[in-house]
């Protein structure tokens, strides 16, 4: 099994403005980026079960040049409201960590 | 015939927000290098909606009088204007003029006397709702369509500026432009589009300085970025002469709080990074060529932040071996019995209420259950928090459920009953209320000063008279 956390040098989360956060996977390698930067298991419906987002408004973008993944969805609800946990999203991050890509 | 841009313009950004603390020796350096402004910016939407709904700031006023006296002195040595934008971190008309008052009341103490140009964006609701009944406001992902009834629950509405006002207040003489709510990048590149740079390159060097030392390898706790911005590319340069900026370091920037690594959506068109390259042209310079401005009709992104219900929060360190080995079970137990208790006593006048648990050190920040088989922690913190219609219902609340978030017993206490560990008293903490951005909007300008308003503070004129 390889997670998320195996194959990528760093991984963070931010709010991309309050209603949208973003992802960026950093992958290790060249070769890591190629296998595992379009993987299902990082797609649409993970994002769904972990984070409670739209899968038809996640959006994602391999940047070859930085070896990385960038997944933006919609925030489970927007910042500050009263279940609110991580502000800034901050440590959102941190669920993608231990997906299995394969 | 309009001359050709020759270049470079340099801009110098001292840090990545105003009051979070500039360094005074690395904007010598910049101005040494030639700085032709300072630009900055001083807030965003990050750190939540109560900035706006209060007309606060974020950083402390000392803070953000420290970094202002040394951006004032540095520029007036140099004679170089100063650009800020969202002042006060919100950009309403509130956070601007607070930041316009410290920046007279450190004009007096340098005896220096710049003209000071203050750019209101915060709209009207009559104004928007006009825009909105003619069509103009269209909502962006995740939201519908605006209704009035939303324009009007906001305490405020800013609309975000492009880098024309700045321009406009630059080309009439102002020494320092504070701006309310302004895109990050306009403020950053506004100098270089009034000098005629190109489009492409001052955009892009605006969206990669915006967070000042972000952009660079952060070996040393350096807090500024210099931005060169030449014919056909720009350059980026740490401030800090012992800290360097690399193709990496610069362009993972881009990915910087944007949902999208290659488009930045901006008033009055969109910056396109994809075929941009980078390249280290010395060992602490990276150049930037092939970022593309591809204009829009202009509109403005709004923001609006509305207060909402009110918050008490109560806080129990537990390190009782019986709670900590079921931790999922404690919470489920306490969850239902608070609710149960709040509505066997206080009943219907609780309202529209809700209770949540937060176990910090063990779920706390996410809320998610752990996976099976975590070990017990040493330690949990539990956070109680009661949101309702008025402060007083939500400490009502909280002193209804006090005893059980004092005592509750778990089936293995047996017959002793367990005290848990408060750290205050009175345990129950009113915290004021929620505040929520409620328009995720953009207006339709026929001009990009319509929505805004300029008004000047020239100290030289105030002194003479």
């Amino acid at each position: 099994m390889t997670t998320v956390g195996e194959v990528c040098h760093y991984v963070r989360s931010k709010n991309a403005g309050p209603f949208w956060v973003t992802f960026d996977l950093f992958f290790k390698n060249k070769e890591a980026f190629d296998r595992y930067s379009r993987s299902p298991a990082i797609g649409p419906d993970t994002f769904k079960r972990l984070f409670g987002a739209d899968p038809e408004l996640v959006k994602s973008f391999p940047v070859e040049s930085l070896e990385m993944v960038k997944i933006s969805c919609v925030r489970p609800t927007p910042s500050g409201s009263r279940v609110e946990r991580d502000l800034h999203s901050g440590q959102m991050f941190v669920r993608l960590l231990d997906i299995e890509l394969d | 015939m309009e001359r050709e841009f020759e270049g470079p313009i340099v801009i110098m950004v001292p840090n990545g927000s105003l009051g979070a603390g500039a360094n005074e020796e690395e904007m010598e350096y910049g101005a040494a290098q030639g700085a032709h402004v300072i630009a900055t910016d001083a807030g965003s939407t990050d750190s939540g909606a109560a900035y706006l709904a209060l007309g606060m700031s974020k950083n402390n006023r000392a803070a953000v009088k420290r970094d202002l006296t040394i951006l004032m002195r540095v520029a007036a040595k140099a004679r170089i204007p100063i650009v800020v934008g969202t002042s006060g971190q919100a950009g309403g008309d509130a956070n601007l003029n607070w930041t316009r008052d410290i920046a007279v009341e450190i004009a007096k103490e340098l005896g220096i006397q710049p003209k000071i140009a203050c750019l209101y964006s915060e709209q009207s609701k009559e104004i928007l709702k006009a825009k909105n009944a003619a069509g103009k406001i269209r909502p962006l992902a995740p939201m519908g369509p605006l209704d009035d009834t939303t324009i009007d629950d906001c305490a405020h509405i800013v609309a975000a500026m492009g880098p024309e006002p700045f321009v406009a207040a630059l080309e009439a003489g102002a020494d320092i432009v504070l701006g309310g709510r302004t895109t990050d990048t306009a403020a950053i590149c506004c100098y270089a589009l009034w000098k005629g740079a190109p489009l492409g390159p001052s955009w892009h060097a605006g969206k990669i300085g915006e967070c000042g030392g972000q952009a660079s390898v952060k070996d040393i706790d350096g807090r500024g970025i210099l931005l060169r911005i030449n014919k056909d590319s720009f350059d980026v340069e740490a401030l800090n002469p012992v800290n360097r900026c690399t193709p990496h370091s610069v362009s993972a920037h881009m990915l910087y709080e944007n949902s999208d690594p290659f488009m930045l959506v901006e008033p009055g068109g969109v910056l396109n990074v994809t075929n941009s390259h980078y390249e280290q042209i010395n060992p602490r310079v990276t150049r930037v060529s092939g970022s593309v401005w591809e204009e829009k009709p202009y509109t403005m992104k709004l923001e609006g932040a509305s207060a909402g219900q009110y918050q008490t929060v109560m806080l129990v360190g537990i390190q009782d071996p019986v709670v900590l080995n079921d931790l999922d079970a404690f919470e489920e137990k306490m969850t239902k019995v608070l609710y149960d208790r709040v509505r066997s006593t206080i009943g219907d006048a609780a309202g529209d209420f809700h209770i949540s648990l937060r176990l910090y050190g063990w779920n706390g920040t996410s809320g998610d259950k752990v996976p099976a088989g975590t070990p017990a922690p040493r330690d949990v913190g539990v956070l109680f928090v009661a949101t309702a219609d008025t402060q007083d219902m939500a400490t009502q609340i909280a002193k209804a459920c006090n005893p059980i978030f004092f005592h509750m017993y778990m089936p293995g206490h047996d017959s002793h009953m367990p005290s848990y560990g408060f750290a205050f008293s009175p345990a129950d903490i009113p915290r004021g209320q929620l505040y929520e951005f409620r328009l995720n909007h953009v207006v339709e300008c026929d001009d990009p000063m319509e929505l805004v308003r300029t008004e000047w503070v020239d100290l030289s004129v105030m002194e003479a008279a």
